[in-house]
């Protein structure tokens, strides 16, 4: 078992005519990916890497039983995107990897993802991964491998670091999910940790949060509440000085002192979150939860 | 990215919100001129992207010819947190008895934009939002029908404003939203918004932030960033080469791909007892000249005394992350800081093998590389 992406899962690639659309087509192919079509407006008809595009995502879910959206297409035209996943029937789950989408878009994508049953993943995120079965984005496959332990991040490369120190233990990972950067996303922590609750394949998750907004807390009061499966955790950005922006738009501290690693490590912890001061110690912590 | 305080007002007065007569001033003979003709009690203020100008002795209220001299030659030219003052504004003192706050912002937890209101104008918000919450009426609006009129009548209202000068002070919200949806705003916000004893409304300043990923689509506020354009040397640069890049006080330089892997070299540089001296992320699928350029940037940051590579590679390549270092490094007789390279992920055993262990140090883990850079650091530190 897994969250968010099995066997059945059929994907249509938004922007696959693009260069990052298409070359990441390909690696999700390879990686065993149901990648069944393309959706570029006035490119249907055509094929990449040996699969049919379609004008509209409504299309492509329609003749070849899409159930699941990646969008890669450049940030003017990325919101629209999300919108036509969100739109389409037959979508039920829709990976925004596109970075740098004005905010303004994504309040509206956010508005109108309140009213489907249809997930969002990001944007500004490397996807999402179940090991041995599939992947949705460009997270690296050949890092994971098939166990029990559920991971939920808001960054690429860190969330990589933290499974090569997992599956260097022998650790393997049920589903990854990169829940991307941006002050605004889809699937927050809560969202990923209610799937992974759900999972009677998840034995434990490791959550890897970072500076800026109110998320993990709010994800640390969720599981001292909410969750039997036992998390462990990470936070980026301890020596991050206010003001300044890391990398993510979403990763700030503002000058009231709001956001910062230290109130999302205390309020982990108070919930009951062993957090570790490095990747190879997050390792330590799981390893003693299995 | 953040405009200066007089195109702030520029695009307010424009707008149709009304702000104190203004001229800016770049040097003490035009700040003078500006003072005698805009006419006495007038304020100077540095035109710098700094919290606290006031405090910081930024902003001063003159009353004559001789104090406005004396202002100008004080504030032009000062060093103003680490800021070069290189423009003023000057600005008519308005004779107010109240003073509010008026702001627009995004709510990243509702995923909403929110107008706030509140009578405590004047002061650090930031700060009556921690210490008195209850002091700051919120309204959060939805983006798909826009701030209806009764919201903005609500909020002013809901925090206390006069009777009297409400309707115009809700007028001044709705232009305000107006700018923050049409601008790609960020955070827009008036403080303070002065009212005058025959119940005018003025805004005193002018914050407008505008979200850095639409610049696409405004072409004028872009324009108006370049002139608003600071930072020190090394900012800029990485500005140039489109670098992720934040400058800190340590002596550990840091280069790597992906903002939180790189922010956890940081911490993990300060875990193990050294100083970062940088954050700078060079994204997604860099090529070896851009590693290169990473590189050179970091070298020539004279606080630098070591420097670690973390790349993990899934869209970059090891191979691609050696030989731009190797270019990087192959142009010195003498390699001017020692350098630590943990390479992992795509190509990373390729890039191992490119790397020139005569002129880098290879290390397997992040928590060694770390480790070895910041002994380097202590060693050329001693």
């Amino acid at each position: 078992m897994s969250v968010l992406v099995d066997e059945d899962t059929r994907v249509v690639v938004q922007g696959i005519t693009g260069g990052e659309g298409k070359f990441h087509t390909e690696q999700m192919l390879e990686y065993g990916t149901n990648v069944v079509a393309g959706a570029v407006p006035g490119k249907g008809g055509q094929e990449v890497a040996g699969v049919p595009v379609y004008d509209t995502v409504q299309g492509a879910a329609r003749e070849e039983d899409a159930n699941a959206a990646v969008v890669f297409v450049p940030p003017a035209f990325a919101g629209d995107a999300c919108f036509e996943a969100l739109d389409a029937k037959g979508i039920d789950l829709v990976v925004a990897i596109t970075e740098g989408i004005p905010t303004q878009d994504m309040a509206r994508v956010y508005r109108k993802l309140q009213e489907t049953d249809t997930h969002l993943v990001g944007p500004n995120c490397p996807g999402v991964i179940t090991p041995g079965v599939a992947k949705l984005g460009i997270l690296p496959g050949n890092i994971f491998s098939e166990g029990n332990v559920g991971l939920v991040s808001r960054s690429g490369t860190l969330t990589y670091q933290v499974v090569d120190n997992l599956t260097n233990r022998g650790i393997g990972q049920s589903t990854a999910i990169g829940i991307g950067g941006d002050p605004i996303i889809g699937t927050d922590f809560i969202g990923a940790l209610e799937q992974f609750e759900a999972d009677p394949d998840t034995h434990a998750v490791v959550m890897c949060g970072e500076i800026g907004g109110e998320d993990e807390e709010e994800a640390a009061r969720y599981i001292g509440e909410h969750m039997d499966t036992p998390v462990a955790g990470f936070i980026a950005g301890r020596t991050a000085p206010p003001g300044k922006r890391m990398g993510h738009a979403g990763a700030i501290v503002s000058g009231s002192g709001t956001g910062t690693a230290q109130s999302k490590i205390t309020a982990l912890e108070d919930n009951g979150v062993p957090v570790g001061d490095t990747p190879e110690e997050v390792a330590d912590h799981v390893e003693d939860l299995l | 990215m953040r405009l200066h305080e007089y195109q702030a007002k520029q695009v307010f007065a424009d707008a149709g919100i009304p702000t104190p007569a203004s001229q800016l001033a770049e040097t003490v003979d035009e700040a003078v001129d500006a003072a005698e003709e805009i006419g006495y009690p007038v304020a100077i203020k540095a035109q710098v992207h700094v919290g606290g100008r006031g405090k910081a002795g930024g902003i001063k209220l003159v009353e004559s010819k001789e104090e406005a001299r004396e202002a100008a030659e004080d504030i032009i030219g000062m060093d103003l947190k680490g800021y070069h003052v290189s423009t003023v504004l000057v600005e008519e003192a308005v004779d107010f008895v109240n003073e509010l706050y008026v702001g627009v912002t995004m709510d990243r937890n509702e995923g909403r934009p929110v107008a706030m209101v509140s009578t405590k104008g004047g002061v650090n918000i930031e700060e009556v939002a921690e210490e008195d919450p209850d002091a700051i009426a919120r309204e959060h609006i939805d983006p798909a029908f826009g701030m209806h009129p009764f919201q903005a009548r609500k909020v002013v209202y809901e925090a206390g404003v006069d009777r009297a000068v409400a309707n115009d002070v809700a007028s001044v919200l709705t232009t305000l939203y107006q700018l923050w949806d049409d601008r790609d705003g960020a955070d827009t916000e008036i403080n303070p918004l002065m009212i005058t004893s025959d119940d005018e409304v003025i805004a005193a300043d002018a914050v407008m932030n505008i979200d850095g990923d639409a610049l696409f689509r405004q072409p004028e506020i872009a324009e108006m960033g370049e002139e608003a354009a600071e930072g020190d040397e090394l900012e800029q640069k990485a500005d140039e080469y489109g670098f992720d890049y934040v400058r800190l006080d340590g002596n550990v330089g840091i280069i790597g791909n992906g903002a939180g892997l790189v922010m956890t070299t940081l911490d993990l540089v300060d875990y193990y007892g050294g100083e970062p001296a940088n954050f700078l992320d060079v994204g997604g699928g860099a090529k070896a000249d851009r590693i290169a350029n990473a590189l050179d940037m970091v070298f020539s940051d004279e606080n630098v005394d070591s420097v670690v590579f973390n790349i993990f590679g899934g869209i970059t390549r090891g191979d691609e992350v050696a030989n731009g270092i190797n270019q990087a490094l192959e142009q010195f007789d003498e390699i001017p800081k020692p350098v630590t390279v943990r390479l992992a992920g795509t190509n990373a055993e390729e890039g191992m093998e490119i790397l020139n262990e005569d002129l880098v140090t290879v290390e397997h883990t992040l928590e060694d590389a770390v480790q070895r850079a910041v002994e380097y650091a202590k060693e050329v530190e001693a």
